[in-house]
């Protein structure tokens, strides 16, 4: 009980809170938003691993960090275009295409990363994010090394969590973007344009995933290596049920999530030799199922989701 | 232009659709072997001579074909029933820790002739046990089984990589961590002399031909089939939706349980964490490429084994990124999808 306590009250635990959460709020944001719009994106896992590549390869040939993450999002709305080309043009089942878009992206970025850096016995490194000073905040006692000591990206996914509930429900966008996935026939007859609506929310939220992944390699980590994503992506879309569809407690699902995660990893260094390490891993993945079964009947599914729309068509 | 739905489909375009749709994966695979500096028609030539050009290449892409012929067939029959089973990447390696357990602890002095059939059947139930639960949750919950097999898939490898470290550790090997092994009588036998093709290969076409009869030519085919087209309409005219939707998830998780088994105890013998380079999802690119149509598996299994075993082989040949093969893959199934628009629509001026 006491190690428990230990962890819980050291700053190392809460500064990786955050630092776990960032690519799950950027993740959650970017699938919360195409499935407002109607649209399941599962490509998320392989945009995430394009992101977390195609940003990390612009910084190691010569670009700033900010250039890499921009990167990164261009990457991630290619793959979204591409999505919602075979899902919304072609209305193609959003369940099997967005699994292709995730191999296809997967594939492409350890093709791509093995074509640009030759193996190497140690693999090659960026400078990622340092953490950002904030006057007088970050030099608090425990609570600066706790919550203000983190890199910028991680601002960056908080204030965008609280500027997406902004659009989504406070501007005529958001309204639009909610009716496309709520009702896409209706939309239509107000005189909006479903389709335009779907592929931006896709290719957005495509952006914010790769953005990401970026994450991962950039600030998290410094370097690129097959599998990092680890299932993020998966566990992105359980968070976004888990959320009930609002960026608001998508920003509170992640850092739940990572706070169990961060704890899990330290109680691990603790109980180490007690229990397999193969269990404290296991907990993320049967948390969010745990979390979908708990909140998936209580959950507002968008009424249109994974219904394709064609005008003068029904469905 | 517009489009205009379909009324009808001619066979031969059926049967060309997945041709074209490979011929366009492969055409696009061409410009990143191209942007790899590597020449491209010879790039081609050297997937067909280094699947196919040698009994042992042609052995090898045949020992491959099997666990995605099984996963290939889970998919497809859970896909139909419009069951979203993404599981079979982790009920194959339930099946296979299933498999060795079984032989290696409990049974290992049991004749072939009782202990192989033991073992598939220790085999398929494991991946049942792994689908029924993200059924249960859909049909307890309302949760989306997407979601939950895919996430399964990771809890399902570390809990086999936990029985490594543990109780099924073998100690004789080294500190590498891989299972105990399946005892002799366990393993199949083989079917072509000085290879590792093993009798697998039959089990997996003979369950092919018993799914696709049972699909065409039984009330439960028709019943599982009603569901996945129109759930509602289904109850209306009176099928068991609850009852089918077990059945289906027992026979798809069955069958990819059965290809981590059978490839457990045909090829190597022990299982490790990368006992399968991803046939679980393969499975899914295998299962559209043939229409979800059993038979088709069949053949779409082969093309993608083929893909694997001549891609590798043409990528160190020429020194591209041995990746090129899992984007030829994932670019044939996403052309698929794109062909299978155009067998329900056609373009009218």
């Amino acid at each position: 009980m006491n190690e428990m306590m230990d962890i819980l009250g050291s700053a190392g635990l809460w500064a990786a809170v955050l630092r776990i959460a960032t690519p799950l709020i950027f993740g959650t944001l970017g699938a919360l938003l195409c499935e407002r719009a109607g649209v399941l994106n599962l490509g998320i896992e392989g945009i995430m691993t394009f992101g977390a590549m195609a940003g990390w390869l612009a910084v190691y040939q010569g670009c700033d960090l900010w250039t890499g993450l921009l990167v990164a999002a261009i990457c991630g709305g290619i793959f979204g275009a591409l999505h919602a080309g075979l899902t919304v043009t072609l209305g193609l089942s959003q369940h099997v295409s967005g699994l292709g878009v995730t191999l296809f992206a997967a594939s492409l970025s350890y093709y791509l990363f093995r074509l640009m850096v030759p193996v190497a016995g140690t693999p090659p490194t960026v400078t990622p994010f340092a953490p950002v000073h904030i006057p007088v905040l970050s030099d608090l006692p425990f609570l600066g090394a706790a919550l203000f000591n983190q890199t910028a990206p991680t601002w960056l996914a908080i204030g965008l969590a609280i500027a997406l509930a902004w659009v989504l429900f406070r501007t005529p966008l958001g309204l639009a973007i909610r009716m496309t996935g709520e009702n896409p026939q209706a939309a239509d007859a107000q005189g909006l344009n479903p389709t335009a609506l779907r592929y931006g929310a896709v290719i957005a939220g495509s952006a914010l995933m790769a953005v990401g992944g970026a994450f991962l390699t950039l600030s998290a980590f410094n370097s690129f290596f097959p599998t990092m994503v680890q299932g993020r992506g998966w566990i992105c879309i359980a968070l976004v049920v888990f959320a009930s569809w609002r960026p608001g407690r998508a920003l509170l699902g992640a850092l739940l999530f990572a706070f169990f995660d961060a704890f899990q990893l330290r109680l691990q260094t603790v109980l180490t030799g007690d229990l397999p390490y193969q269990i404290f891993l296991m907990i993320p993945y049967i948390l969010s199922i745990v979390a979908l079964a708990v909140m998936a009947r209580r959950a507002r599914v968008p009424q249109a989701l994974m219904k394709p729309y064609r005008r003068g068509e029904r469905i | 232009m517009r489009l205009e739905p379909r009324d009808h489909l001619p066979p031969w375009l059926a049967l060309a659709t997945p041709l074209i749709a490979v011929a366009a994966a492969l055409a696009l695979a061409g410009g990143l072997i191209a942007l790899a500096g590597a020449p491209v028609l010879r790039a081609y030539g050297l997937i067909v001579t280094e699947a196919f050009g040698s009994r042992l290449a042609a052995t090898e892409t045949l020992t491959r074909a099997i666990p995605l012929i099984l996963t290939g067939l889970a998919a497809a029959v859970a896909f139909r029933a419009r069951l979203w089973n993404i599981g079979a990447e982790g009920q194959l390696y339930l099946g296979a820790v299933a498999a060795v357990t079984v032989s290696s602890l409990l049974i290992p002095d049991w004749p072939p002739i009782v202990q192989i059939p033991v073992l598939l059947v220790a085999g398929a139930a494991a991946g049942m046990v792994l689908l029924l639960l993200p059924l249960w949750l859909r049909l307890r919950f309302q949760v989306d089984e997407v979601v939950t097999t895919l996430l399964l898939n990771f809890v399902a490898v570390l809990f086999v990589s936990m029985l490594i470290d543990t109780v099924l550790k073998d100690p004789m090997a080294f500190g590498w961590p891989q299972s105990l092994p399946i005892s002799d009588n366990g393993m199949l036998p083989r079917l072509v002399a000085r290879s590792r093709l093993h009798v697998g290969l039959v089990i997996a076409v003979a369950l092919a031909l018993v799914v696709w009869f049972v699909q065409a030519r039984t009330t439960f085919g028709l019943q599982s089939r009603a569901a996945g087209l129109s759930p509602g309409g289904a109850v209306f005219a009176g099928v068991p939706l609850g009852r089918t939707l077990v059945l289906v998830a027992m026979i798809s998780g069955g069958l990819a349980g059965l290809a981590g088994a059978v490839e457990v105890m045909g090829v190597k013998g022990y299982v490790t964490t990368d006992l399968s380079p991803g046939y679980g999802y393969s499975g899914i690119v295998v299962a559209m490429l043939a229409g979800l149509n059993p038979l088709g598996v069949v053949a779409a299994a082969l093309f993608t084994a083929m893909m694997y075993v001549g891609a590798d082989g043409m990528s160190r040949a020429m020194g591209i990124p041995t990746y090129i093969a899992d984007v030829t893959v994932a670019l044939s199934l996403l052309s698929m999808l794109v062909a299978l628009f155009f067998t329900r629509y056609r373009i009218r001026r």
